[in-house]
């Protein structure tokens, strides 16, 4: 029985070393170790020996099955971990080549712009109102203080769509300024984002583009919260770090009427290109909201005082953007557009 | 405007403040200097050099070599060679040493000429750029002749008042007043609190009259008229500071009663006009409106035939001038004239705007009138220029002065106003000393009772009506850096927001985007011309569009109501250039007339476009109905070979729970001809507000199935006719249990036989309260197929 154990020892002990693949390991396994594999007929050739010889030679067979297992198992680990390893091999790729896209479309940088600008504002409190394009006359004009003969009323400046100057295409949002008093009482804060059209089509000038008009009406508002405001605005639309400054100007719709430039956001007010080494750039006319126009939308101008401002989106989006010409934005270009990732 | 320091200076003594220091007091008062030039600043090293011997030039017959004396600094032994025949020694000339800088900037260097050294150049007033009007000989043909008085060595430059500063502001259009020099000048007074000098406006008159009558026939146009008349006038150039200032206002200097009307024009901003006295019939001046026909020919030899809307200045018989716009040819200045009629009128700004537009006619004047004119100053040009005309000796002012004046009571309200309610305005605390002293600064008649103030602002203001206005004039002068940001304090506190469909619209574009469309954004306006492009039908709604009436051209004429010819235009540019591929949409909105109502209603369209190798109409439709699937929506396709514009057989409309919101497809190949796009670009266009108010605010959780679901393949074999989209509808019809339905091949073949063909789905059936048993599977699966072979005679393979 020894003699048979340590014959089979060699038997398997040469055949693992032989065997190259766990194939071969399973052949192995069945060969010896399965319920008709030679180990079990050693158990089975048990019954052949006496009564005393019996539990030595079974402990004898025991340890045996014990050693080929675990030495089987150990084989086997080997192998599998170097078939995995020529697996990997195997399939190593170049893993520099081109990454296949799902591509994603993105918003037009005046949209990206109208986004920012309408977020920063619903943190203020805002609410983002629609306003109609196509707009009469009292709208546009008459309700916010711009007199009859008034050039910006002229038809060479203004889209008018019939003979008459009753209905035309609006030339500014702030006839969203309007259309929400008199459905609004106060306090109300707004926002009116939209398209707005002029008559003029050159290379700083399109004859479409957008604005964006704000508006409070609270009470006890001054030309301080309208700094902060357009502060804010500010920060928004560049970079936390530039500031604003007022200098008086006129809109018929404002009194006191200002325009808002920015602290360069390139050379950080040091003068370069881009603020003509002022320093400061150019980007929106606030004021606080002339009393008439309160009172004609029935607000009591003694009790509630607005504050109003309108900003170019172009302008932004080109500023922001590094974009020199306002004609890139109408083209849609998808070099262009493929840009605006955000 | 232009303003010269030099005729700011005769308002207000403004020595030793630095220029960029009187440019940043008047921006932070809103006036914006845009530029300050220095006209003729850039000459340098021409100085004044008397000729001391001319003599032949030895190489050159046309040539003479001069010897000049430049004085001790430059030399006295200056050789300069010029071609010039208009010198002789004794003259004194303008000599431009080596290195000199002229006119435009062109340098001048020592030289030789055929053989003979030259120092420099003898300058013509043209090198100098300078004419006649700046100094009497410089327009010479030749080098220009300086008095002999100049001294040699002296800088040219300074001896002919060349590198003056001049400012250059913008106004904004409610300070009409300050339009002119002494305006600005006011303003500058008060931002440095300087005293400002009045105009000179005392004159001697001869006491008598000239008779002259005047009469307005329509008040509202004409508020006021001033005629004054003068005798023994004599035509000769004006004073050479009063040419220069007209020069460096880019005015050409005439003679001196026009050049007094223009002066008077840019000092007081008040156009004024003068009349030949032997042109006014009947001695008479009549301001009316124009008769239906009547004609004029003005000053520059146009002729008018004009309407009761325009306004005319006449004598006893016939029409002088246009008011406010330009005068007759008949009653022109001329050299000969003795006797004038000046006129200082206020028009009407708004008739003045409408005629000078409608006659495609305007001079200074007219431009000046449509800014506004106030009805004081008015008075004031008149005294002044005959101040002028009285203390340059332009001829005898008699006492004819006739002033017709509607409104002579019209005065500035008295705006009763506190303290505190311009701080209110402004949220700072202006100490109440100071607010006063700005105000008094800026000529308001101010009155003072403790908080209280009544202030009246001055006569040429017709911008201040209250407490806002005040508050404005105040925070310009007293400095816009004292606001300070403050985050509004005393203001509720409101929720910001969106509303329900503008939410859903940004919803939307993620979705659009997510499939791979880049956004872009076109005019809302385009032609006729784009929708026949297109191949829209002459009887499309679409054509019954918004139109413009003053479009800016014939590519912009009509509002849109389709966007696709505007993505199409887009999808040609870019192939033209090179992009091969590409995914395009635009959200915007449709203006449709409705007939009673004056404005369109205006809805939101989207359109998308799609060109390229990897596109085809299955991978748009896809996109749309996995756009359709991120709003919560199920779109569905039916078949159109109506569809305007669209391949008839790769076509279809849009539906959304059964009524059709759009429309999709691939181009057809007469547009694509169009626009001039050689591959396929397929297209679709929804109308997005459906969308929007259709599309749930926020998902709503459905249970998930308790049991498996069970799949079940199906080759079928049906007609070539029959459609995917029919078979669909009568799986659905026949087993409510059936989930997805997955079309995953189509086979055609010997096989199937001749117009078949072979389609294997993929069934999903879901379980609802209990487990899907084989046998239950079976019965819907025969349950489908009865259906199939019923209403479409499709079959199991």
């Amino acid at each position: 029985m020894e003699k048979r154990i340590s014959e089979l020892r060699q038997e398997i002990a040469d055949a693992l070393s032989k065997a190259k693949d766990t194939a071969i390991l399973s052949g192995i396994h069945s060969r010896y170790l399965s319920k008709k594999g030679e180990i079990s007929s050693l158990m089975q050739g048990l019954g052949k020996l006496s009564k005393e010889e019996r539990p030595a030679a079974g402990q004898l067979i025991n340890q045996f099955r014990d050693w080929a297992e675990a030495t089987l198992k150990e084989k086997e680990g080997a192998l599998k971990e170097a078939e995995l390893a020529a697996r990997y091999k195997k399939e190593a790729i170049d893993v520099t080549l081109p990454g296949t896209l799902r591509p994603t479309g993105s918003l037009h940088p005046i949209s990206l712009v109208r986004a920012e600008l309408t977020q920063a504002f619903m943190g203020l409190g805002f609410s983002v109102v629609e306003s109609p394009e196509v707009e009469l006359e009292h709208y546009c004009f008459t309700a916010l203080n711009v007199p009859p003969g008034h050039p910006s009323r002229d038809r060479q400046d203004t889209f008018y769509m019939g003979e008459t100057d009753e209905v035309l295409l609006r030339p500014h949002t702030s006839p969203g300024q309007i259309r929400t008093m008199e459905k609004q009482k106060p306090p109300l804060k707004v926002v009116v984002p939209g398209r707005v059209f002029r008559s003029d089509d050159d290379t700083s000038h399109t004859p479409m583009f957008h604005q964006m008009e704000g508006l409070v009406v609270d009470k006890n508002l001054n030309l301080c919260d309208l700094h902060g405001l357009l502060d804010v605005l500010a920060k928004a639309m560049f970079d936390e770090h530039v500031h604003i400054r007022f200098r008086p100007s006129f809109f018929p719709f404002t009194e006191p009427s200002v325009e808002v430039d920015v602290s360069c956001f390139v050379c950080d007010g040091k003068g370069c290109g881009l603020c003509k080494s002022t320093g400061w750039i150019e980007i929106l006319g606030a004021g606080v909201v002339h009393r008439k126009v309160l009172a004609g939308c029935g607000i009591d101008p003694d009790e509630y005082s607005g504050l109003a401002f309108g900003v170019g989106l172009e302008r932004v989006a080109m500023l922001k953007y590094g974009i020199g010409n306002i004609q890139i934005l109408y083209d849609n270009d998808l070099r262009m557009l493929g840009q605006f990732h955000s | 405007m232009l303003l010269p320091l030099s005729w700011l200076k005769e308002y207000v003594n403004v020595d030793g403040i630095a220029v960029e220091e009187i440019q940043r007091k008047l921006f932070s008062c809103g006036f914006e200097v845009e530029e300050i030039t220095y006209p003729g600043g850039e000459i340098s090293r021409v100085v004044v050099g008397k000729i001391t011997e001319v003599q032949k030039h030895p190489n050159a017959d046309t040539l003479v070599v001069c010897k000049l004396d430049c004085g001790e600094k430059f030399g006295r032994d200056i050789q300069i060679v010029t071609g010039a025949k208009n010198v002789s020694a004794g003259d004194v000339v303008p000599v431009a040493l080596d290195g000199a800088i002229l006119h435009g900037g062109v340098k001048i260097n020592k030289g030789q000429l055929r053989g003979e050294v030259s120092d420099g150049m003898l300058c013509s007033g043209e090198e100098l750029g300078i004419d006649d009007g700046w100094y009497t000989g410089a327009g010479v043909d030749g080098i220009m002749i300086l008095s002999p008085e100049d001294r040699p060595g002296t800088y040219v430059k300074e001896l002919l008042g060349l590198g003056e500063p001049v400012f250059d502001i913008s106004v904004t259009a409610n300070r009409p007043d300050c339009q002119c020099i002494l305006g600005m000048a006011r303003e500058v007074a008060a931002a440095f609190a300087l005293p400002f000098t009045p105009p000179g406006l005392d004159y001697k008159t001869t006491g008598t009259d000239t008779g002259l009558k005047v009469s307005v026939l329509d008040a509202q146009l004409c508020p006021r008229y001033v005629g004054h008349a003068v005798e023994d006038v004599k035509i000769a150039p004006s004073p050479e500071f009063i040419r220069r200032r007209l020069i460096l206002c880019g005015i050409n200097a005439i003679n001196n009663i026009v050049d007094l009307t223009n002066y008077i024009l840019l000092e007081l901003g008040q156009p004024m006009h003068a009349f030949d006295q032997r042109q006014v019939a009947g001695n008479e001046i009549i301001v009316r409106r124009a008769s239906t026909g009547e004609k004029i020919v003005t000053l520059d030899e146009r002729e008018f035939t004009l309407n009761p809307d325009n306004l005319l200045i006449c004598d006893g018989v016939k029409a002088v001038a246009l008011a406010g716009i330009m005068g007759g040819l008949n009653s022109e200045i001329k050299d000969d004239t003795t006797g004038v009629v000046l006129e200082s009128a206020k028009f009407e700004r708004a008739n003045i705007r409408r005629s000078a537009r409608a006659l495609g006619q305007s001079s200074d004047s007219s431009k000046r009138f449509e800014k506004g004119v106030d009805e004081y100053t008015t008075g004031l040009a008149i005294e002044r220029a005959l101040h002028l005309i009285d203390k340059y000796g332009y001829g005898r002012v008699t006492a004819t002065h006739r002033d017709v004046w509607a409104n002579p009571d019209k005065k500035n309200p008295a705006i009763s106003s506190t303290v505190p309610a311009i701080n209110t305005v402004l949220g700072i605390e202006v100490p109440a000393g100071e607010i006063v002293d700005i105000l008094r600064r800026l000529s308001f008649e101010v009155e003072v009772n403790g908080q209280a103030i009544t202030a009246t602002a001055p006569p040429y203001r017709e911008d201040v009506e209250g407490t806002p206005d005040l508050a404005e004039e105040v925070i310009r002068v007293y400095g816009f850096e004292h606001i300070k940001p403050t985050m509004m304090a005393g203001a509720v506190i409101t929720p910001g927001s969106m509303s329900r469909e503008q939410k859903l619209a940004v919803k939307l574009k993620s979705a659009v985007m997510a499939q791979g469309f880049f956004e872009t954004i076109h005019y809302s306006f385009y032609s006729p011309r784009d929708l026949d492009m297109f191949g829209l039908p002459e009887d499309a709604p679409e054509r019954d569009a918004v139109a413009i009436a003053n479009p800016i051209s014939d590519h912009y004429t009509i509002m849109r109501r389709t966007l696709a010819p505007s993505l199409l235009h887009t999808v040609a540019r870019n192939t033209k250039r090179g992009v091969a591929a590409g995914r395009l949409y635009e959200l915007a909105g449709s203006y449709t007339p409705v007939a009673g109502e004056k404005l369109p209603v205006e809805t939101p369209l989207l359109c998308l476009a799609a060109f390229g190798a990897e596109e085809s109409y299955l991978a748009l439709k896809g996109g749309l109905e996995q756009i359709g699937l991120a709003m919560g929506l199920c779109l569905t396709f039916e078949k159109d070979e109506n569809l305007p514009g669209l391949h008839p057989g790769v076509s279809a409309k849009v539906l959304l729970n059964g009524k059709e919101i759009g429309w999709i497809g691939q181009l057809s190949y007469k547009a694509g001809e169009s626009f001039e796009i050689q591959k396929p670009v397929y297209l679709a266009e929804l109308k997005a507000d459906k969308i929007l108010s259709a599309a749930p605010a926020q998902p709503r959780f459905k249970p998930l199935p308790a049991f498996l679901e069970v799949t079940r393949d199906l080759a079928l074999v049906a007609e070539e006719t029959v459609t995917n989209g029919q078979i669909e509808m009568v799986i659905r019809a026949a087993c409510p249990a059936v989930g997805q339905i997955r079309l995953f091949d189509i086979y055609r073949g010997v096989q199937v036989g001749p117009k078949k063909k072979s389609m294997a789905y993929t069934l999903t059936f879901i379980p609802t309260d209990k487990a899907l048993s084989p046998e239950a599977v079976d019965e819907m699966v025969k349950a489908v197929l009865g259906a199939l072979g019923d209403q479409l005679g499709v079959t199991i393979r």
